[in-house]
């Protein structure tokens, strides 16, 4: 067909992931739906706020928190921001296999990050016994938390499948909206986390 | 592919082609017909309301069956009847107006539609389940946690599916007004529908995501045990509240602004006059939604938010009244000294105007912070909110019927039952209402069962009743006209009203591809413009080309069920853990045929320029 | 198979010397924002004072979140002006939102 070959030009244009109608669709939607997440997680945080000092005579933010698990989580997820603009860089220089290469980076960050909420959160749970139903401070506490967690599974997921899926196709102007759709995705996960370590743990632990 | 192959299929095939479908004139279709659906449901869920409070202590009902009824009705007719059949119209016309040959997302356009029926049919099959949702369409907790049964799970599953659905809806509108507008369609060329539409979907962008949250919370306080309302464990009932309105304000815009929309089409239309004040018209609407954003608390004026507060919001509250008032006089200032033409849809969009009116006199009432200490919970309120939703949404629905029925059937709706419907629902929505407002004033409060004896509510109630049957009457007309004109209405041409906007330059019903060749748009009013320089149709803005299509898809049915079945999974896994296999296995089918969707190629089809030609003769 | 390594010769050199530099301030921004994470960390680690504490990580995590969207998800680039708006949009419900939260929701 006139279409595949119109996917893989002798030169790629100079911003592969716009250059298409779907790739422009994609753009657009994929902020626009942010725009709608933005809200989302400002009601979570709305109602963690609100519930923060409920704690029903169970362990408070205090007694939990602690800033070294935190700060290493926010250097991962962090770091693997970066590692998806390098990505997105050698998508521009039409270097796929760089591209695969950060790609793997972000995800590999993005596994630790997941890794240490996970350890955080058993440690809660067996060494505290602070757990979802303990108070409105857990509940509000974990659905937060867990809701951006599910939030980088599944950006994860979507990575992995992007980068497995296309591993023997190479880049195109097919799936190159694709992985730039999921960059801007990653970077908004990086944006809420930005909070969560402020208004969560860091303002649990002051005041 | 050609459309002569595409009649005299089986029932079969014509299932598997709207199961499949990604087109958005047939997903509009679908959207309008299960709406209407959903539609005869809430009626027939308000005569039974309306049959209980024909008379003072009536046992027509149980009152647990009437709480039942009262919630139901209200959250079907929000969410399952008005919002659809207005996110139909805006599916199946907005990119026609635009000169753009499908919208931006195809696909998800076709999952938002079968996430919306299945949230519907979910809802529903609480009736059987055991016991409808009962604690009102707004589900305040603690109310909502204490109630006994599944209905309130039943109803925040539902909730939650539809949500979704209608959330990609709207961005899936955006990114089409954005990015596929025709050659020359800047957007102050808009017509005001597809204004409305863009709008409206901001608005659902922004007021969704707070009602999938609190719908959240709610499902894990009832189903997990969590802590959020539950004041013994610290948990704060006031949030669901805040949550519920900041969505719930907002998408009472959501119905009005796409009804603003249709009216502002059929007045200019009707009255062979350009639309007074274009411009004004699109500020006034994204001045309702600005505001529209900072007034939910007026429903919350008794719950003891402090002085300050009540104070903020009735402000903004009244301030609403000055961009709808804009509204207005500017359908007033079009009429005027135009050459004006009474049909059907006129008959609707002019009763609208008075209707709607007394509904926003009644609003700024309410929005006064200190009267409102009086009318809340009475039948004031529901006389208010019952003038702007009937005598604005559900006329504009009506209106919307019959001015796009040609286009999109291909048939004219019959004109003498139209006007028959119009009257027999008009004084009988009056007849109902109206009245509303004095038993509220005189003390009768809402959503209670019975009223007594000799308290001068007899009255008023059996004349309520009364004008209840008027609209059911009317709504039966309706219908009749509808299944009349499928099988004897007049066929209809390309554009039966001689009317102004791009949708009315193509065939009725469209083709698929909409436009063989996009338009070029030279102002507001493209098609109008054409017929006053004599040539009476559009200048192609392209060469015949080959147009690229979507390919349909099974997929977005699919990925339904699996969220229908881990929603059943949800509910009844309170009962028997068992349950939890539904809930792995419907998000296993949904997320793995989203995975299927997106490891494969698809790069859509072409319909070739000859095949297009050959169409032509 | 895709022949990356010839297309990369393809590229327009002036393309790739934009495209490095842009890089270079996506990095002056990483090395900021790190900066921006250590000093909140930092400021609560020290003990200061709640009142002068709390606004000040706040500040610091709007700041950041700003250099997140302008130059990682370049909002500062040209074509970004619809979904910049609705994203302020977003912002300003979510605001709105916050507020109510940490205010009148009957404590």
């Amino acid at each position: 067909m006139s279409q595949d070959h119109s996917l893989n030009p002798e030169t790629m244009p100079h911003d592969p992931a716009k250059a298409t109608t779907e790739g422009k669709h994609k753009f657009f939607g994929l902020w626009f739906f942010l725009g709608g997440e933005t809200v989302l997680f400002a009601c979570f945080f709305g109602t963690f706020i609100a519930l923060r000092n409920s704690t029903a005579g169970g362990p408070t933010s205090q007694e939990l928190f602690g800033l070294e698990l935190v700060f290493l989580m926010t250097i991962l997820l962090l770091t693997s921001s970066l590692t998806s603009v390098y990505a997105i860089y050698h998508m521009k220089n039409n270097d796929f296999k760089k591209m695969q290469l950060w790609f793997g980076i972000t995800a590999l960050l993005g596994i630790g990050f997941l890794a240490c909420e996970l350890y955080e959160f058993a440690h809660y749970i067996t060494e505290y016994g602070f757990t979802f139903r303990s108070s409105a401070f857990g509940s509000s506490f974990y659905t937060l938390v867990g809701f951006h967690g599910g939030h980088v599974v599944f950006g994860l997921s979507w990575l992995i499948a992007l980068m497995v899926r296309n591993a023997k196709r190479g880049l195109n102007l097919y799936n190159a909206p694709k992985y730039n759709t999921f960059s801007l995705y990653w970077h908004f996960i990086d944006v809420v986390w930005v909070f969560i370590f402020t208004v969560v743990y860091l303002m649990g632990m002051v005041s | 592919m050609s459309i002569a192959a595409t009649q005299n299929r089986g029932f079969g095939a014509t299932l598997w082609d709207y199961l499949t479908t990604v087109d958005h004139k047939k997903i509009g279709n679908m959207y309008i017909a299960a709406g209407a659906f959903f539609f005869l449901i809430g009626g027939l869920e308000a005569l039974i309301i309306r049959i209980q409070l024909i008379k003072p202590e009536n046992d027509f009902i149980t009152a647990g069956l009437y709480n039942e009824m009262i919630t139901m009705h209200g959250t079907t007719m929000i969410f399952f009847a008005a919002t659809p059949i207005l996110i139909g119209f805006m599916n199946a016309i907005m990119p026609l107006q635009i000169g753009a040959r499908d919208v931006a997302f195809p696909f998800l356009n076709a999952l938002g539609f079968w996430l919306f029926l299945f949230g519907g049919i979910l809802l529903n099959l609480s009736w059987i389940f055991g016991g409808a949702p009962d604690a009102g369409w707004t589900s305040y907790a603690p109310l909502s946690l204490q109630s006994p049964g599944h209905g309130v799970d039943f109803y925040v599953m539902g909730l939650q599916l539809s949500g979704a659905g209608t959330l990609m809806g709207g961005i899936n509108f955006i990114v089409t007004i954005v990015t596929m507008r025709a050659p020359g369609m800047t957007y102050m060329r808009m017509p005001l529908f597809s204004w409305t539409t863009f709008v409206t979907s901001i608005l659902i962008l922004f007021a969704f995501p707070a009602l999938t949250v609190g719908l959240f919370l709610l499902m894990f306080d009832r189903m997990f045990g969590s802590a959020f309302f539950d004041v013994a464990l610290g948990g704060n009932a006031i949030i669901w509240q805040h949550l519920f309105w900041i969505f719930g304000h907002p998408e009472v815009y959501i119905l009005i602004l796409p009804a603003f929309g249709i009216f502002s089409e059929i007045i200019p239309a009707f009255s062979k006059k350009r639309l007074f004040g274009y411009t004004s018209m699109v500020f006034a609407t994204f001045l309702i939604a600005f505001l529209g954003f900072m007034v939910w608390a007026h429903h919350m004026f008794t719950v003891g938010l402090g002085p300050v507060a009540n104070a903020i919001f009735a402000v903004a509250t009244m301030a609403i009244a000055v961009p709808t008032g804009i509204k207005i006089f500017n359908w007033l200032a079009t009429m005027w000294g135009g050459s004006i033409t009474i049909n059907s849809a006129m008959l609707w969009a002019l009763a609208f105007i008075p209707s709607f009116t007394i509904g926003g006199m009644t609003g700024v009432m309410l929005g006064a912070a200190s009267a409102d200490y009086q009318y809340h919970d009475t039948y004031f309120v529901v006389a208010h909110f019952h003038y702007v939703i009937v005598g604005g949404v559900v006329f504009g629905i009506f209106a919307a019927t019959h001015y796009w029925y040609p286009k999109l059937f291909g048939r004219i709706l019959n004109e003498g039952m139209g006007k028959l419907a119009f009257w027999l629902f008009f004084i009988g929505f009056h007849l109902t209402f109206f009245i509303q407002h004095f038993l509220g004033l005189m003390g009768m409060p809402r959503r209670y069962w019975v009223f007594l004896e000799g308290q001068g509510l007899d009255t008023g109630n059996l004349i309520s009743t009364l004008g209840a049957f008027l609209m059911g009457l009317g709504t039966i007309v309706v219908l009749i006209n509808v299944i009349y004109t499928a099988v004897k209405g007049e066929k209809a041409p390309a554009d039966p009203w001689d009317a102004r906007t791009l949708e009315w330059s193509i065939p009725s019903p469209p083709p698929e591809y909409n436009f063989k060749k996009l338009p070029l748009v030279r102002g507001l009013d493209p098609l109008w413009i054409e017929k006053t320089e004599g040539k009476g149709k559009m200048t192609a803005a392209e060469p015949a080309v080959d147009i690229h299509m979507p390919n349909g898809s099974i997929f977005p049915f699919i990925m339904t069920i699996g969220f229908f079945i881990a929603s059943l999974g949800f509910i009844f896994q309170v009962d028997n853990h068992l349950w939890l296999l539904a809930v792995y296995f419907g998000m296993a089918l949904a997320l793995g045929t989203m995975l299927a969707r997106s490891l494969k190629d698809d790069h859509g089809h072409h319909i070739h320029k000859e095949e297009l030609e050959r169409e032509a003769d | 198979m895709n022949n990356d390594n010839m297309n990369i010769d393809k590229i327009n050199s002036f393309q790739k010397q934009q495209n490095k530099e842009e890089m270079k301030k996506q990095i002056i921004t990483f090395v900021l924002m790190i900066a921006f994470t250590v000093v909140a960390f930092a400021v609560v680690a020290s003990g200061l004072e709640a009142i002068y504490a709390v606004p000040l990580i706040l500040i610091l995590a709007v700041v950041q979140v700003g250099f997140q969207f302008y130059y990682f998800m370049h909002m500062k680039d040209e074509g970004h002006e619809v979904p910049s708006s609705l994203i302020f949009g977003g912002i300003w419900v979510a605001v709105l939102t916050i507020l109510t939260m940490t205010t009148i929701i009957w404590w």
